[in-house]
Parts: structure tokens; sequence; C-alpha cells
């Protein structure tokens, strides 16, 4: 009787002090640094790791993290920040660390992505996405270890977004300690895939596609968390989603759907976020016929966006009229996009030698993201509207996730239903993740068009630090995407998530998805 | 009745082994035909339709080339393909990239435990509603089963899952709706059948997780178990109608044995033999039932892997999952009627063969 009474006892503590989370996706890798898709960050940036400062989940301002302090001389091109002394790795199974977090460890992390001869950086494919995206390599000179707590960035111009990219999801800190260790096991790929970090919660074990389960890290910085486990239940389907959160076997759950249903449960909280994103549809512009921008621009004309908004995002959305939303600076309200006119569709098409209209593939994702929550219902409407002008759409849907994303930055597409969601406020995360030449070779641009007018202003914009000024470079690049339309933005969603009334504190953040640093249960 | 084998009947059941083993091989050897000559028919290469290997360098193909003795006629290859299958070598996922055996063995017992439970089920709930049904033959509890028996196997399982679901989950909370057990407890993978490996763990929640576990077992078992034992329940219903009607049973009656003692002592024996034959034959059934229920309640079984496996257009691990599930089907329809030609004398007469 006693033995079974405080076995019960217990139990109910385990599932009273965890929390299941039910995501849309697996993440590709255990290593944000390497990807940029949102479910990866989502699963690891935010759990796993801290960067050296961090954006505050208020307002969105930069706040210090494993940086106590920085300073920026008045050139802004050097960056001196002082870390913490008191930060500890992940105690795991696979990894004890002996000492504290120190200034060899920031050196290691960004060597592996800025220097390419790194013994670290071919690992895991080699590539590092949002850095390559907003060349960093470029940018920063060196990196320089004053003592055992400082370090200095020299930059090789001053760059108004550096202090935004420094803190952005991918800019992790890993451990340089379990680095060597792994170099002497022979076995480096591990360090991607058994994460060590300074993160709330530690890992401890993946099942590929299924789930992730981590615990909590005991010597975290700002404070143990109080949960048993987190475990990421990976459930791709939003009925899925849905219906466990009704049955109670997900406390959180990533993009539901049935809003009003969540809104009347007594013990459901239906939350969201105005994200910065943004749901495209983009042509490829290496295969015909969209590697001419007439037709291109016949077809921005062809789409009924209110439609689509009413149909796909119920609403709970905002018409893209560029890529940048209006919550962000750099918007400018007099750049609108193309009203919808069948007429103007058709003359563009006949113009640029397809009055017979042709037929085209267009591939729809196969997740739901805040930017795009039903991409086939999307692809749908899409293929009625352009049927209107006469081009037949073949919509390709089915592939999982990580195949659609890697036959998509190999250029497999035709078009194609994506979007992007920002990793910092800073508006050039928008330009240069999308659309530069440099974001076309590492693949998160998948449009493939290369514009070096373009890519000149989103480098000027980035080497001035006066806002009107960097305003401006970023109107006309916004113009000049309205021009040569490799993408038609569609929509910026707001991003939601529902949860158990038990779970308290913020998941869900407008930067860099969901952190449960600080929540609890009761 | 008594199980003593005499010197003929000895011979006669060795035959039928025999038979059997011969019958499986046979078909063994036209499925691996089947699945070797897929990777020939699915589009995309033929040696990586068959390895897996998608992310293969040309030097990598050029070995897997050799193993497969490409070069040589197609009877060499294919002779080659058994001899990986007998060494477990199935190739590697086209998805996932793991050995397709490893994913088998993972995802198969999952499907064993909820097959298992769920024929059991069906028998222990078929069976004897058969036979009560036999007994008031023509009477309104016969009626009565049989229109149940009716209903119970016109219902399309996919709808009959989500109504589980959507009563029993989302209305009254009272089972969870996917899973084989709460992704809290942490339970050792050991033999793959999870009731056994809770018993098996030292957690200290171990208790909790067996409950859990059970929860999570009850309607998926309902779910797959419905369709067959409607149908066992037709078969026990006749098989004691012919046993009732049988000389023996007017004899027994004759003799003055009083009912119970007849259906007890005579014709239950005797009506379940003949039930048994029908249990391989509904095996494949309630195989492709459960294929169903797994996916509608995400069960972590080889058949939502093989129903995952098409979607994501796996060709490598739709043949290994063809074979594997092909055989062991054909494995328990083998035992089942190794069973009945034990317990039954008559099945083992070579005219019965097939």
């Amino acid at each position: 009787m006693v033995l079974s009474g405080c076995d019960s006892n217990e139990a109910l503590s385990l599932s009273k002090k965890s929390i299941i989370y039910c995501s849309e996706g697996p993440p590709e890798s255990f290593n944000p640094q390497t990807v940029s898709s949102g479910t990866t960050i989502d699963a690891t940036s935010h759990q796993l790791y801290n960067r050296l400062i961090e954006f505050s989940p208020v307002d969105n301002a930069i706040m210090p993290a494993i940086a106590k302090s920085w300073h920026v001389t008045r050139d802004g091109k050097m960056i001196t920040f002082y870390l913490r002394k008191d930060i500890q790795f992940h105690q795991t199974s696979y990894f004890m660390p002996t000492r504290a977090l120190n200034a060899d460890d920031v050196l290691f992390s960004f060597n592996r992505m800025l220097d390419a001869s790194h013994k670290y950086h071919p690992i895991s494919g080699g590539k590092y996405p949002f850095f390559q995206n907003a060349q960093l390599a470029s940018l920063i000179d060196n990196i320089e270890k004053i003592n055992d707590h400082t370090i200095r960035f020299r930059l090789s111009h001053s760059d108004s977004s550096f202090l935004a990219n420094i803190g952005g999801d991918s800019a992790v800190i890993l451990s340089k300690e379990y680095a060597d260790e792994l170099v002497e096991l022979n076995a480096m790929q591990e360090i991607d895939m058994l994460p060590i970090g300074t993160g709330p919660f530690k890992f401890k074990q993946y099942s590929s596609g299924a789930f992730i389960r981590y615990e909590p890290h005991a010597d975290y910085w700002r404070g143990k968390s109080e949960l048993k486990q987190l475990v990421f239940d990976i459930t791709p389907r939003d009925t899925a989603r849905l219906t466990k959160l009704l049955a109670g076997e997900c406390d959180v759950i990533a993009y539901p759907i049935a809003h009003e249903k969540i809104k009347q449960h007594p013990n459901l909280i239906l939350e969201s976020v105005i994200s910065f994103n943004v749901g495209y549809f983009g042509f490829n512009t290496r295969k015909p016929p969209f590697n001419n921008p007439l037709v291109r621009k016949a077809l921005s004309y062809a789409i009924n966006k209110q439609a689509i908004l009413e149909a796909v995002y119920t609403g709970q959305a905002e018409i893209a009229n560029g890529i940048i939303p209006n919550s962000s600076w750099a918007y400018d309200a007099t750049i609108t996009s193309p009203d919808y006119s069948i007429a103007n569709a058709q003359k563009l098409l006949t113009q640029a030698g397809y009055g017979n209209g042709f037929s085209m593939d267009l591939w729809a994702m196969p997740v739901q993201r805040s930017y795009n929550p039903d991409a086939i219902t999307m692809a749908k409407l899409i293929q009625a509207d352009l049927q209107k002008i006469g081009v037949e759409v073949n919509i390709v849907s089915g592939y999982e996730w990580s195949t659609f994303l890697r036959k998509v930055s190999e250029g497999e597409h035709q078009s194609v239903l994506l979007g992007w969601s920002a990793d910092n406020p800073d508006p050039d995360n928008f330009f240069s993740s999308l659309l530069s030449c440099s974001s076309a070779s590492t693949g998160s641009n998948r449009t493939f068009w290369c514009n070096k007018r373009f890519d000149q202003l989103i480098q000027k914009a980035l080497k001035t630090n006066n806002i009107n000024k960097r305003k401006a470079y970023y109107s006309k690049a916004l113009r000049l995407i309205n021009e040569e339309v490799p993408l038609i933005p569609i929509a910026h969603s707001k991003r939601y998530q529902a949860r158990d009334n038990s779970v308290k504190g913020t998941v869900l953040r407008a930067i860099g998805g969901v952190d449960f640093n600080g929540v609890t249960k009761n | 009745m008594a199980l003593i084998l005499t010197g003929l009947q000895k011979t006669n059941m060795l035959i039928f082994t025999l038979r059997r083993f011969s019958l499986f091989f046979f078909t063994l050897l036209l499925l691996t035909m089947l699945s070797f000559s897929l990777s020939f028919l699915f589009p995309g290469e033929q040696l990586i339709n068959l390895t897996g290997q998608i992310s293969a360098s040309p030097e990598q193909l050029a070995v897997l080339a050799d193993e497969y003795q490409q070069q040589s006629g197609l009877l060499s290859q294919y002779v080659s393909y058994l001899k990986h299958l007998f060494q477990g070598d199935m190739g590697y996922s086209m998805t996932s990239h793991l050995p397709i055996s490893s994913e088998v063995l993972n995802r198969l017992p999952a499907t064993v435990e909820l097959a298992c439970v769920a024929l059991l089920v069906a028998m222990f709930v078929g069976i004897p509603v058969g036979f009560c049904a036999a007994i008031y033959h023509r009477k309104a509890p016969d009626n009565l089963i049989l229109t149940i028996a009716m209903i119970g196997y016109s219902i399309p399982v996919f709808w009959l899952g989500i109504l589980a679901i959507l009563v029993f989950s989302i209305q009254l909370g009272w089972f969870p709706s996917s899973g084989q057990i709460s992704l809290l407890f942490e339970i050792q993978h050991v033999t793959g059948l999870q009731l056994i490996d809770i018993l098996l763990s030292d957690s200290p929640y171990k208790w909790q997780a067996f409950q859990d576990a059970t929860r999570h077992l009850i309607l998926p078992v309902i779910v797959v178990a419905l369709a067959p034992a409607t149908i066992f329940m037709r078969l026990a219903r006749s098989a004691m109608l012919e046993v009732l009607d049988t000389h023996y049973i007017k004899a027994a009656k004759a003799k003055g044995l009083t009912f119970s003692q007849i259906i007890y002592r005579h014709a239950m024996r005797n009506a379940i033999i003949k039930v048994i034959r029908d249990i391989g034959l509904q095996f494949a059934n309630l195989i492709t039932i459960a294929m169903v229920t797994e996916v509608i309640f995400s069960w972590p079984g080889i058949g939502s892997w093989l129903i995952e496996s098409i979607y994501q257009r796996d060709y490598t691990a739709i043949q290994g999952g063809l074979i594997v599930l092909s055989s062991f089907i054909f494995i328990v329809h083998i035992i089942i009627d190794l069973v009945y030609a034990a317990l039954n004398p008559l099945a083992r007469e070579p005219r019965h063969g097939t």
C-alpha cells in the first residue's frame, strides 16, 4: 500500500512537471549554425544554446547573454565583448565538461563557420546558411582573444546589422573542449548530432522523426528549469496535433488549427505573435519560362491575394506588399503590390510570347509554417487563378519536409510556395537571406535570382549606420523586386500556438520561435 | 480427444510438415523474385532502388555494383541479391538512411504486439459469442448476434478508428489517441514488445508506465479486433452447428448426458478445432486492418512505416517491408496450420495438402 502510494505520487510529479511540445517537423540537425529552417531553430536554438547577446522577449531590444557587456568603437569597426565567468556547459552521458565557458569556446564557434580551413568547417556539409547569407566571413576581419573572458571582433567595414546578426538564432556558442574530445575519438560529425551547449536544457535522446527528449541543465546560469523533462513530440499532421492537445497528450502545440474550438475550450489558451515573416510564391529564375521577367510579372497580376488570405490564412495575416512586414522600420508604404488584373496579366504574357499559355510545376511545401499554414490549398487557389490566363499548374506535393527542402535548394522545382521567418529584427535578414547572390549559392535563395544592382543596394544599406539612408536603399531594393518579381510575396502572418492553461510562462517569441526557458507547469 | 499418434499418423505429420515447408520455401522464392523485379520496375536506377544508397559517390556505387554482380547476367544478380537478403542486408532506407533491417526490427515488434493482443481479444470474444449463437440457433440471441456481427464486419476500419478517437479521446478523454506510450516514460528497447519491455525495465515509474501503455493499447486493439471478432463469431457459430448435428453428439444425447456436459465436453473442443484452421487465414486480414489502424493511431509499427515509405517513394523500404511482412504472415499461417494438424489427424491426410 505504502509503496504503491509513493509510486503514484512520483509518477504524478513526472507528468505534472514535464512538458510535451507537439512540434510540426523533425530537426535537420542539433546545431542551428548549420541550418536555417524554423523547425530546427525552434527545436534547438533556445533550448540547448546561448548566444553572445540575445533579444529581449518583450521589445526585441538587444540584451546581454554570454557577453555581460560590450563596447563598439566610434568607427563601428571594433566590437569588444566581455564574457560572463559562470557559464557551465551541459553534463551528459557522452561528455563531462571540466571547465566553464571562456573565450576559446567563442573563438571556436565563430571560426568553425568563418574559417574555411578550420578542421570543423566541412563537418555536416560545411554550409552555414545564415552566416554565409549575412556575408560575415568577409565582414569579420579577425576575432581576437584578449584574455580568457574578453573577445574582440574586427570588422572590415562598419555594418549596422552586425550586433543583430551576432544575436541571431544561428550564432550559438559551442564547447571547444567537447570538439577537441571528439577529434581524439575521431567522431567529429557527432558535434551536431549529440549537442553540447550552455542553454536551459540538455540533450537526452532523439528518436529520428519521432521525438526529442531534453532534460534541464542543472547548472544553467539563469537558474535551473523547474521542469523534469521537455519532450518535443514530432507530429507533422495538424489534425493530429489538435487531437493530442484535446486528448491531453500534448501541453503545447505548434501551429494549431481550429482556432475557434481552442478559444471556446475552458482549459486551453490560444496565443499569437506578429511574426517577422513572409510567405511567398517563388520562381526558379534559372528555368524557362521563368527566366523571363515578363512572365513572372504577368503571374503577379493574375494572383488573387485577397482570396488566398481568406481561404488559407483565415484572415489571420496581412497582404504582403513586399518581402518586409509593415512592423519593420524598413517598410515603405508607397510600394504596393500589383493589383489583381487578368487583363494586365494576359497582356504581359502575350508580350512575352506565351499568349497561348504554358504548363508549369508548382511545389507546395508539405508542412504548416506560420507564413504558410496550408500550402496545398494555396497551390490549388493559384492553380485556379492561373487557369484563367491559360497557364496550367501541376501541383507537386507529397515529399517529406527535409527531402522537399533538399530538392528545392538543388533547384529541381520550377516554382515553389515557401516562406521565410527572420532570425533577427534587422531588415537585412529578409533581403540577404531571400534574394542575394550569395544565398543563391547556399540554397536559401530558392529563386536563384542574382541581380548585381540589388546586391549593391543591400551592401550599401549595410555600410551605413544612418537609418534614413538605409531605409532609402531598402526602398530601392523593394522597388527592384517589384519590377523583376523573382518571387511574389503573398502574406505576413501571425504565428499561433495553443497550450493547456497549466503551462505558465512565455513560450512563443516574435523572433526566434519557441523558448522554454523559465516555463513552468502546475 | 487424446493426442496419441500412431506410427502412421507420425509419418503423415512429417509429410504434412515437409509439404508446408516446401510451400513456404517456394512462396518465399516467388516473393523475393517479385521484390527483385520491383527494383527494375520502380523509377530510377535499379542498383540504387535495391540498396537505397541515394547519396553514394561513384566509387561507392562501383563497389556496390560489384557486390551485386551488376556486370553478370540477371540470374547471378538475383542470386547475389538473395545472398544479401540471407545475411539480413536489405539495403538502406532512402529517407532515414538507416539499414532496413534495423528499421524493421524496431517497428515489427509493435505490430506483433498489437496484432497478437487483437487476435486474442477477437478470439476470446468472438468464439464464445459464436458458440452462444449456435446454442440458441434461430432464437432471439442468435439473431441479435448475427446482426451485430454483420454490422461489425461492415464498418470500415478507418472510420471506426477516427470515431473511437473522437468519442473516447477527444470528447470523453478516457484514452490517448496516439502512440504506444506517453513519451515521458523512458523504456529501454529490449524485445520491442512494449508491455514486456516495461516489465523488464528498472524505471521508477514502471507501474505507471504499464498502466499508460495499456491505456494506449485499448483503442487500437478494439478497432483491429472488431472485424476478426465478428468473423470468428460466424465461424464458431457454423462450426458448432455442424458439430451439434453429428452422430456422436446425438449418441451422447442418447446416453443421457446433460446439455452442458455435451457442450463443454464434446461439442466445444471439436468446434474449436474447426475455427483454429481459419485463424491463419484471418491473420493476414488482421494485419491489413492493423496497418490502417497504425496510421490512424500513430502506432509505431511496421504497417505505418510501410505506408509512410510508399508516400515517400522509399523504394528500398517498400521492397524490404514487403518481404518481411509477407514472410511474417506466412510463418504465422504455417504455425497455425501445424497446430491444427497436430490437433486434428484428419487434416494430415495427404488429400488435404495444398
